[in-house]
């Protein structure tokens, strides 16, 4: 019985899949199964408490999460859950070199290769609180609290003489952060 | 002239079964089978959860995968113990394979197959700071055809490679949506499925060969790329199923292992023909090729094609994310760097002969290697053998389908002087395979991702074939 019902289903998508050649797999296929929408209706919907569970802020700020930390909190978050990797000059190690190497990314510049660090190269402030939120520390990813991702953040920052000492990190003063390579990048075209 | 065989004449090399027992043995391992499949909701023979028995849960399936595995150890009683080649069961040679029984069916391979002994291609690991954030390379040198097997399609992993059960894992759907929604494995598998053989290949194919030939192989130069049958759900299908609000622009891809991995994927690509795959090859995608789904974002970096996939949310703009902000975006001479460079452009690569391959003596040698484009069909394959002065076209090896390996070989006699081999791809939109000279020329030497300059392997008059730039 569940065999037939499967083989009708089948058959059901060969024909949807013909009718709108969604990915006919000839050189022109490039037609959109968006022509030929359905409802199937199946799914769950989702509340947004469920959604809470997941951080992805954009650059202007949005779905940046509450929570604040200051410069002076962020070294000690540094000390225990980066250092091992990042060296205590942030210098890297097995992990990335975190600052550093302004004026080494164009050829012109002297002094060997380009130095490509969240100081000299990241466009985005919200990039790194949404890297260490979601895949730091190596080996306990997303184990810190908000507070301690936006201390640790701060510190980052400080230490690449991007943000005062003084510095407090929340969802209103990350995205006003200016990057210093922030307008470096331009879409490829390809 | 033997005496004609009849089947009366040659003992069993054990005693069978009746072929009653057969049928009831037969019937209970179909039973077990299908006890075990009613309760697992991703089986075309789920029977539901109003089932009296206990939802299926993964160590009964683990009990019957190390069921599986103890049966392929006793290959030992078959064969002698001894270290198999990955994937190979190894197994005892007679002197002359027809003077005596090969290996009963299923009696060592727990009924999963498993490729010759002899064979011994293996994947390579880049050799990273850590095994987790890392790459392995596809053996091309032995490629055949078009398909890369699953256990041999190239790796990268930022995070390891994720464990998940199929009957936990959702899929969430949001942001500037409709209706926000979750998606077991179940639901969808439920809408209409396609497959399509495409290749894909890491923006970091061929990095370390900017400034000079540094690895020796093919599988060192060109291993980031392998081609599958992807079998899934065309993404198009659930974001019409959700419904995008006015405004929707991008869409962030979330994968669900350890570097929980995210891409933004501009919406028109992701209309277009992006795939939601959880088949691979005729089976479920491999555990590091995202399983139970992963998305397939045809013919743009392998980056973007999240595995693991856990979430899409959709918003008015990209996420900019670590992995298209500080990685993947291409470093300029001026200091300045391109970024969202997505597509994979033409590209080709001589597979035979190729780096570290000695050619005993002059004579005929086929030529053979693989092109592909991330922008549609191979249109034509050149080949020199002369370092570019003289090209002659190849003959392509069909089907030649868009976004996807295409095999071209050509018939060339050695005359035993060296020589040097390129080939190059023109795709469907006239496209031509740049030299590495042309890219270099136009991107400097920083922008580490995006190479698909000509390759060139020297063949010395020794037979030795290097890998060399040559202009």
């Amino acid at each position: 019985m569940s065999i037939t019902i499967k083989g009708a289903v089948a058959a059901a998508a060969m024909a949807l899949a013909c009718a709108g050649a969604p990915m006919a797999q000839t050189s022109t296929a490039t037609a959109s199964s968006a022509d030929n929408p359905h409802d199937y209706g199946f799914g769950s919907p989702v509340t947004d408490d469920e959604l809470k569970q997941f951080v992805s802020p954009l650059p202007d700020g949005r779905g940046l999460p509450p929570g604040s930390g200051t410069v002076m909190q962020g070294e000690k978050v540094y000390t225990q859950q980066c250092l091992a990797c990042h060296g205590a000059n942030l210098e890297g190690g097995i992990g990335d070199r975190l600052i550093g190497g302004r004026g080494t990314l164009a050829k012109s510049d002297k002094g060997g290769p380009p130095i490509k660090t969240v100081e000299s190269y990241w466009p985005y402030s919200t990039t790194l609180f949404d890297y260490i939120k979601r895949a730091m520390p190596f080996t306990a990813p997303n184990s810190m609290s908000n507070d301690d991702v936006y201390a640790v953040t701060a510190y980052i920052l400080y230490k690449g003489d991007i943000i005062p000492k003084d510095a407090t990190m929340d969802k209103d003063s990350l995205p006003k952060v200016a990057m210093p390579n922030r307008d470096a990048f331009k879409p490829a075209g390809r | 002239m033997k005496q004609p065989i009849d089947d009366s004449s040659v003992p069993p090399a054990r005693p069978s079964l009746s072929p009653k027992k057969n049928a009831d043995v037969l019937q209970d391992l179909e039973a077990h089978f299908l006890e075990r499949e009613r309760q697992d909701p991703s089986s075309p023979y789920y029977r539901g959860a109003d089932s009296n028995r206990p939802p299926q849960t993964m160590p009964r399936r683990r009990r019957f995968m190390l069921g599986a595995m103890a049966a392929m150890g006793s290959a030992g009683v078959h064969g002698v113990a001894s270290s198999a080649t990955p994937g190979a069961i190894e197994r005892t040679v007679p002197p002359d394979a027809t003077k005596v029984q090969g290996v009963g069916v299923a009696v060592d391979d727990g009924g999963y197959g498993a490729r010759s002994q002899f064979e011994t291609e293996v994947r390579t690991r880049y050799a990273t700071k850590t095994t987790e954030s890392s790459w392995s390379f596809t053996p091309l040198q032995n490629s055949m055809g078009m398909i890369t097997p699953s256990g041999l399609h190239y790796e990268r992993h930022h995070g390891g490679i994720a464990t998940i059960d199929p009957t936990k894992h959702e899929l969430y759907v949001h942001g500037m949506v409709k209706q926000a929604k979750k998606f077991s494995m179940a639901d969808l598998k439920r809408y209409p499925a396609l497959s399509r053989l495409m290749f894909i290949e890491c923006s970091g194919n061929g990095l370390t060969e900017w400034a000079k030939p540094t690895l020796k192989t093919v599988q060192g130069t060109h291993g980031l790329t392998s081609t599958s049958d992807w079998i899934g759900v065309p993404l198009s299908t659930i974001l019409n199923e959700v419904g995008l609000k006015p405004g929707a622009k991008w869409l962030l891809a979330e994968g669900g292992d350890a570097a929980v991995m995210t891409r933004s994927i501009p919406i028109e690509k992701a209309m277009k023909d992006c795939l939601l795959a959880y088949g691979q090859n005729g089976e479920a995608i491999r555990p590091e090729q995202g399983y139970p789904v992963r998305l397939f974002v045809p013919g743009y970096e392998g980056n973007m094609s999240i595995k693991w996939l856990r979430r899409l949310e959709v918003s008015d703009m990209p996420f900019m994310t670590r992995e298209e902000t500080s990685k993947y975006t291409d470093l300029m001479p001026d200091g300045t760097s391109l970024q969202f460079s997505f597509l994979m452009e033409a590209k080709s690569v001589i597979t035979y002969p190729s780096g570290e391959m000695t050619l005993n003596k002059p004579g005929f040698y086929e030529i053979s290697g693989l092109a592909w484009s991330g922008r549609g069909a191979v249109k034509r394959v050149e080949v020199s053998v002369d370092g570019g002065r003289n090209w002659r076209e190849a003959t392509l090896h069909g089907p030649v389908l868009p976004i996807c390996h295409t095999r071209f070989t050509l018939p060339w006699e050695w005359d035993g002087k060296e020589a040097i081999l390129q080939s190059r791809c023109i795709d469907e939109t006239g496209y031509v395979q740049p030299t590495i000279k042309e890219l270099v020329d136009q991107r400097g030497l920083s922008s580490v991702y995006h190479l698909n300059g000509i390759q060139s392997w020297k063949v010395a008059a020794s037979g030795e074939v290097t890998n060399v730039h040559h202009y």
